[in-house]
């Protein structure tokens, strides 16, 4: 049995490039939409900048809602939104979105978490300075917490990876589809191994990228 | 000027109510350095946070530089703190900037041209002598130099006023005479009105005009430095000064002397320019008695001799009482009660 390869690299190729792809888009949405939420989560909490308590409720308890569900299961139960949003619930851009969603609530905790780790005198001191919220956002908080989020969001990153995996097995494409159509339906181990090398290579590459850009901003 | 009027402020902690000032009425006059004092808790930090809206009121009100700050929207507070320069104890630097770039950031927060930003933070930056370290981040500097930051950073907007928030208690004694000279710099040559709460008696010695004693959220006692350190009247307040200057031996010591056969004590308190005067010897000479030093001081206080001697005198007792009496025209002397144990 086994496949033949000369053939079967382009479809690794490509799939390789499709677990790219989702985990890029939806690293950048994902990002867009964490760092918000989670600045609104940071900046609502009780004695903050512009605290709101009911916002602030709302927020928290959406975050963990989204959190626990396992992400195979958050994927399906959504499935129907995806078909409004997207037009489809299969293919690449399908998986992207439930992903996207996932991550961005992911995103915020962790967001939330670096910007509660600065020192409260250095906010203290910009509103002493004149700093307005929204200059105290922008001069104080992400540049102050940059370093930190830099490693967090490398860490989901990560988890992405382990994501797109999954949204291969209904239909997302990606790496995670060949392994489970070649490799654990066909039996086919070599695939199953080729797989999960170029897997772990995208992991260690995406983890010494994270490293090295927040060690430059982090100066150690 | 910064005046309070009658100001409290009230914390509710849980179903507590904390009362962390408690009706302070207080005038600092436009060109001093004025000093607050108190045991942590006593509520001054709460009142230094006052004058730059970090806190507001519960009630009474506050006058800055003539504007009640109750009156004020957001816009015209942060309007307001630039005219406010503060530092703090722990520096509060920003980490992911540069010194220049710190110094810079109160300017840019203003909205100040990048080159009129450039000269200032150079010229900032010679003031406090850290030109070499422009380029340097706040982690690879020393606890001085960050404070030095802190300064220079607080000046930046050219401020009226300078409100520190115990500015050198996480500084060795060295590095905190550095900076005290320094904010007495900014008070001499930029005419620069300095508000400072501290809990440290020798730094209200150093460079204060006058000084405040807080305790439980009130002001117990407040006046010129020199009054308040040489005849203070609260029982805190005592206790602040006898922190730096011990009046008395201790009780061993007293005990020895009792066992020796000693004399009476007498204390005597010079005050200013009576210090520089041989009172002590001339009398002595007069009444013809010996005057043997126990113990005692001579200290510094906003540029005047504040002496304060534990003495016996030796001779005649009825000479030395004609002594005792003369003195006590010149100087204060009193008999000391050591407690026979």
């Amino acid at each position: 049995m086994g496949v033949d390869w000369q053939t079967f690299w382009p479809r690794i190729v490509e799939a390789t490039g499709q677990t790219i792809l989702m985990v890029a888009v939806t690293l950048v949405i994902g990002s867009i939409f964490g760092i918000i939420i989670g600045l609104l989560l940071f900046v609502t909490r009780k004695g903050n900048i512009l605290e709101n308590a009911f916002l602030f409720q709302i927020i928290n308890f959406l975050i963990n809602i989204i959190r626990p569900i396992p992400f195979i299961i958050f994927l399906v139960a959504i499935s129907p939104l995806t078909r409004e949003v997207v037009g489809t619930t299969i293919g690449t851009w399908a998986a992207i979105f439930p992903m996207s969603i996932a991550a961005a609530f992911s995103i915020a905790r962790v967001v939330e978490n670096n910007f509660i780790s600065i020192d409260p005198g250095v906010i203290e001191a910009a509103k002493a300075m004149g700093a307005s919220p929204l200059q105290i956002i922008y001069t104080i908080l992400i540049p102050e917490a940059l370093g930190p989020l830099v490693l967090g969001l490398t860490f989901i990153t990560i988890s992405l990876i382990d994501f797109s995996a999954m949204a291969g097995t209904v239909g997302g494409g990606g790496l995670g589809h060949v392994a489970m159509t070649y490799g654990y339906q066909r039996f086919d181990t070599s695939v199953m191994v080729v797989t999960v090398v170029i897997l772990i290579v995208l992991v260690q590459l995406a983890q010494w990228i994270g490293n090295t850009l927040s060690r430059k901003i982090l100066r150690r | 000027m910064i005046t309070f009027r009658n100001v409290s402020k009230t914390f509710t902690i849980g179903k507590r109510e904390v009362h962390a000032v408690r009706n302070v009425d207080l005038t600092i006059e436009q060109g001093e350095i004025f000093g607050i004092i108190g045991f942590s808790g006593a509520g001054k930090s709460t009142l230094l946070r006052l004058v730059n809206v970090l806190e507001i009121p519960s009630a009474g009100s506050i006058e800055v530089q003539g504007v009640d700050l109750a009156k004020l929207s957001p816009r015209e507070v942060r309007k307001v703190r630039r005219g406010i320069g503060m530092i703090f104890q722990n520096f509060n630097l920003l980490t992911s900037r540069t010194v220049a770039g710190n110094i810079a950031y109160p300017l840019k927060l203003a909205k100040v041209p990048r080159q009129k930003i450039k000269e200032r933070v150079d010229e900032l930056l010679r003031f406090v002598g850290l030109s070499e370290k422009a380029k340097n981040y706040p982690e690879q500097l020393s606890g001085g130099q960050k404070q030095r930051v802190g300064i220079a950073r607080a000046l930046a907007t050219s401020p009226d006023i300078l409100i520190c928030d115990e500015a050198t208690s996480a500084l060795d004694p060295d590095t905190t005479g550095d900076i005290l000279r320094l904010l007495k710099k900014v008070n001499k040559e930029l005419g620069i009105t300095i508000l400072l709460i501290t809990h440290e008696m020798h730094v209200i010695q150093a460079i204060c005009d006058k000084v405040a004693v807080m305790e439980d959220g009130e002001v117990i006692e407040t006046g010129g430095v020199f009054d308040t350190f040489t005849s203070p009247v609260h029982p805190t307040t005592k206790r602040f000064i006898r922190s730096i200057q011990q009046d008395l031996p201790s009780p061993s010591l007293l005990e020895e002397w009792r066992h020796k056969g000693g004399e009476k004590l007498y204390r005597i308190i010079f005050k200013g320019e009576v210090a520089s005067d041989p009172v002590l010897s001339r009398v002595t000479r007069k009444h013809d008695i010996d005057v043997n030093i126990v113990y005692g001081s001579v200290q510094e206080i906003q540029a005047k001799f504040y002496g304060n001697l534990l003495v016996s005198f030796e001779g005649d007792e009825e000479k030395t009482a004609r002594a005792v009496k003369e003195l006590n025209d010149i100087v204060q002397i009193e008999e000391v009660e050591v407690a026979w144990a």
